[in-house]
């Protein structure tokens, strides 16, 4: 999402995507901390498990935390450690690609209908709100149902459930900056559509649009958790955070950490993204400007 | 009755990234009861917040750091936060510049009214309703019985204005506070709604503070005068000694620009020979959906008719409402004429924009009234200037460079701006952007809507004289838009007069002070404040009827001619059964009038 064009070498000025690290405020550095920590996990997870993710341990099944192993081990006596570790990958992962794919959908959707208006907007607008009016969990059964579950099929489901709201998003807010004086001078220029949407109207949305990503990163990883929860999700033996918590469910009355600590997890994964969405730099300045 | 009010040593400041900036510095003034002294300065001088501070308040993220206020015999600041409430609307009472704002839209404007006594308890609901009717007697508000039953969205902007006056003086209040009231209404509205402002202060012997940028209002309304810049005070005197013989260099420039002198630009002679620039025919314009006889849902624009001779300015002035912009918007190929021709140079204008070639959409440019709304916030000065010069003549690389220095330098802007993004820019500077822009594409034609209007009076006087040089050295051609026709006197060769979509009256400016008006310029030509003392009063006794607004939407009956009701000079047969004709009068003017020459230079009292 580059704002600059390409013929002005680009000025220090216009909106770095990450701010300076002197910029941050602490509980975004937090946020900021924790999200980076999960990346490297997913990105570097094979090459650093203590443990295979797959290998059954000698301990016994629901053993407590002990020097082998950190967290203890599972229903099935693998170790938990590397269990969340080799998880975060197809947590992060699926959740990141759908959620890129979502917004990339509906910011592209909600601009072309933002700038053609007419006609265009009407029927792309009714007609996603008529996906939207299936309730998402009900609209991934079936989508798995119909094909069966694998991980590309699982990103475009997840994919799919969060274009409608990105869209509306998107549409909304460009339907406001496409009412701008200065939009209004670069069709008066001569202008085409494509120039309009990307350099006029998408450089000045960016910035809630990048926030309502964030937002849906973390509904994406809450649906898929669930999904996996109820066994629509990422198929055993490998195992994201929500097919770990339902794997190890029974561990829930003897107070085991199998189960605790995907759960925990996901809320950390989930609490650093919105940690991070809340106190963009860049926003908290806008948010003063205003004033 | 009114307080006296003390002020000494005012110092207000605004808190940002922890260190203190100062934003009025030092302040003293006295008013004594009954008199209404005006703090007038540019936006940014401090002086709503120095009235905001006479209520004990001051805006978020700023703070009264020292100083007293005396209202009467109460030391403002020294009063608790709740008796500060209790202060305010009784003893203190605030009238915004904005009405439309400050009513809930939801709510009668009677409950609203009133609600301030009832909130300090001071007297019955109906007690309350019945000073309510007077007060809206008192300004010749029309049906004072009833007009508190309607709601906000049901009055108009002036008589809402009057409508907040009642709110603020229901208390009997002690001060009250006059915010820019009438910089928002048309000159037509304004003049209405200081005559009652003036006569309501007056026969209450109110003490008030009038704030405001405009001389020439201040002028009327205040006894003293207190000019403010940057959070100082310049100089504080009688109004009569402000206006005459100011001290302070600044008041100088200030009253030097309330009075804008002809910008002559060594007008080229139309030659009639040569094919005009721009040409208008009959154009017809609107919004909504086109009826069976292919006209607009909701019409603007009805038969208007103008010619535009390379090298001069055009005026156009009217009313909020009257067609100005849209007529700039059809021209720029923005609002689609339902009928009518627009020639540019001898050819056809396509209506759309997007069926007009590249070149012809170079050679008009607009500007609009909002500086900070036509730049793009996220767009570089070097970049919103490169785009135009990438489109239409596919610059590249050092050249590209060199014209955007040298459009910088022709608007008067230093070579740093470039790197600037528009938010780094003040008001003035952002308006000169634009003209760097609409100069960039070389243009033979720029459309100026309202310009000035949102600046500053010094700011927009050094943007008017921006203009004249750039038209003589470029050749340029302007349609300028304005409600201001001091500003359009300035600027232009030729007016034109809008009503209601309608052309009234087109007057070249040589003909300007001797000729015939349409009995709707003339209003709107002595509704223009002047600066000096005295004038409003003496406009008032020679003042007809108070005059019904104009009618929005669609007239009650097109064929006749839109004015009628509001006419003073209307002649009963024949403005109210047939549409009234247009005439070439002397000193190349056209008129749309039923009424003869010699009739309407006799009627008209000699103003101007």
């Amino acid at each position: 999402m580059s704002t600059a064009i390409e013929t002005s070498p680009p000025a220090a000025v216009p909106a770095r995507l990450v701010p300076r690290l002197s910029r941050w405020s602490r509980t975004g550095l937090l946020g900021l901390a924790v999200l980076v920590f999960w990346l490297f996990i997913a990105a570097a997870g094979p090459w650093i498990l203590p443990h295979g993710s797959g290998d059954m341990s000698t301990a016994g099944v629901f053993e407590a935390i002990s020097r082998t192993h950190w967290l203890g081990t599972d229903y099935l006596g693998r170790d938990i450690l590397s269990r969340v570790m080799d998880g975060a990958r197809y947590t992060v992962g699926v959740a990141l690609a759908a959620t890129v794919m979502a917004c990339a959908a509906g910011t592209l959707l909600g601009l072309l209908a933002a700038v053609n208006g007419g006609w265009f907007d009407a029927v792309l607008s009714r007609l996603l709100d008529t996906l939207v009016s299936i309730p998402s969990k009900m609209l991934a059964l079936i989508i798995v149902a119909a094909f069966g579950s694998s991980i590309p099929l699982l990103i475009v489901t997840v994919a799919v459930v969060y274009t409608p709201g990105a869209y509306r998003i998107a549409r909304a807010l460009a339907v406001n900056i496409n009412a701008m004086d200065y939009v209004t001078v670069a069709r008066a220029r001569g202008e085409g559509r494509m120039y309009i949407m990307l350099h006029e109207v998408l450089p000045n949305i960016a910035g809630p649009l990048l926030a309502d990503m964030g937002l849906r990163f973390v509904y994406a990883v809450l649906l898929l958790a669930s999904l996996s929860f109820l066994g629509l999700g990422v198929q055993p033996p490998v195992a994201d955070w929500g097919s770990l918590v339902r794997e190890n469910i029974g561990a829930l009355p003897t107070g085991g950490a199998a189960v605790i600590a995907p759960a925990l997890a996901i809320a950390t994964l989930t609490i650093a993204v919105n940690l991070v969405i809340d106190n963009l730099p860049g926003r908290a300045q806008a948010n003063q400007e205003s004033r | 009755m009114g307080a006296r009010v003390e002020v000494s040593h005012l110092n207000i400041v605004a808190q940002a990234g922890g260190k203190d900036l100062p934003i009025v510095t030092d302040v003293s003034f006295r008013i004594e009861p009954g008199e209404v002294l005006a703090l007038i300065g540019e936006s940014g001088s401090g002086k709503t917040t120095i009235a905001l501070s006479l209520m004990g308040y001051a805006r978020q993220g700023c703070r009264i750091s020292g100083g007293t206020i005396r209202v009467g015999d109460v030391d403002v600041l020294g009063l608790s936060a709740s008796e500060q409430r209790s202060l305010r609307g009784r003893t203190v009472s605030y009238i915004a510049q904005s009405a439309a704002a400050s009513f809930n839209p939801s709510r009668t404007i009677m409950d609203q009214v009133v609600e301030v006594a009832s909130i300090h308890g001071l007297m019955s609901r109906e007690q309350a309703e019945a000073k309510a009717v007077a007060l809206f007697r008192d300004l010749a508000l029309p049906n004072p019985q009833t007009i508190g039953q309607r709601y906000p969205h049901q009055v108009s902007g002036g008589q809402l204005q009057r409508l907040m006056a009642a709110m603020a003086l229901i208390c009997d209040p002690a001060l009250v506070i006059l915010d820019e009231p009438t910089t928002a209404l048309d000159v037509t509205t304004q003049i209405e709604v200081l005559q009652a402002f003036r006569r309501v202060v007056r026969e209450r012997h109110t003490t008030a503070v009038y704030v405001t940028h405009d001389l020439a209002v201040v002028a009327q309304m205040a006894d003293r005068i207190l000019v403010l810049r940057q959070g100082r005070q310049q100089e504080q005197a009688e109004t009569r000694q402000i206006i005459e013989s100011p001290q302070d260099d600044y008041t100088k420039s200030l009253i030097a620009a309330a009075k804008p002198a002809p910008r002559d630009a060594g007008r080229l002679a139309p030659d009639a020979a040569t094919t005009p620039l721009l040409e208008v025919r009959s154009l017809i314009a609107g919004y909504g959906a086109l009826d069976k006889h292919g006209l607009p849902g909701s019409p603007v624009l009805s038969d208007v008719s103008f010619t535009l001779h390379r090298g001069q300015a055009l005026g156009v002035i009217g009313e909020s409402g009257s067609g100005k912009t849209t007529l700039a918007r059809a021209i720029a190929g923005l609002v689609a004429p339902a009928r009518g021709q627009i020639l540019f140079d001898g050819q056809a204008l396509a209506p759309d924009v997007s069926a007009r070639s590249r070149d012809q959409l170079r050679r008009v440019q607009i500007v609009f009234q909002m500086a900070d709304t036509a730049l793009n916030p996220a767009h570089t000065i070097e970049m919103l200037l490169a785009r135009p010069l990438q489109l239409y003549f596919g610059l590249k690389g050092e050249p590209l460079k060199k014209r955007i220095a040298q459009l910088l330098d022709l608007v008067q802007l230093p070579a740093q701006c470039a790197q600037r993004l528009p938010g780094g820019l003040s008001g003035g500077q952002k308006q000169r952007v634009n003209f760097a822009r609409a100069l960039a594409a070389e243009p033979d034609l720029i459309l100026c809507d309202e310009v000035t209007s949102a600046l500053d009076t010094v700011v927009g006087a050094a943007v008017l004289d921006l203009l004249a040089p750039l038209r003589r050295e470029l050749g340029l051609s302007y349609v300028f838009i304005s409600h201001d026709l001091n500003t359009v006197r300035a600027v232009c060769d030729d007016i034109v007069v809008l009503y209601a979509g309608n052309k009234v009256e087109s007057v070249p400016r040589a003909a300007f002070s001797q000729a015939a008006r349409h009995p709707y310029f003339e209003l709107l030509a002595s509704s223009v404040p002047e600066l000096r003392q005295g004038w409003l009063d003496q406009r008032s006794s020679t003042s007809r009827l108070a005059l019904p607004p104009m009618a929005v939407g669609t007239p009650p009956n097109p064929e006749l001619c839109s004015f009628l009701d509001r006419c003073p000079l209307r002649v009963s047969g024949a403005c109210d059964t047939t549409a009234p004709p247009r005439r070439r009068l002397r000193g190349d003017v056209e008129i749309l009038c039923h009424r003869s020459e010699a009739d309407l230079i006799a009627l008209q009292p000699a103003s101007v």
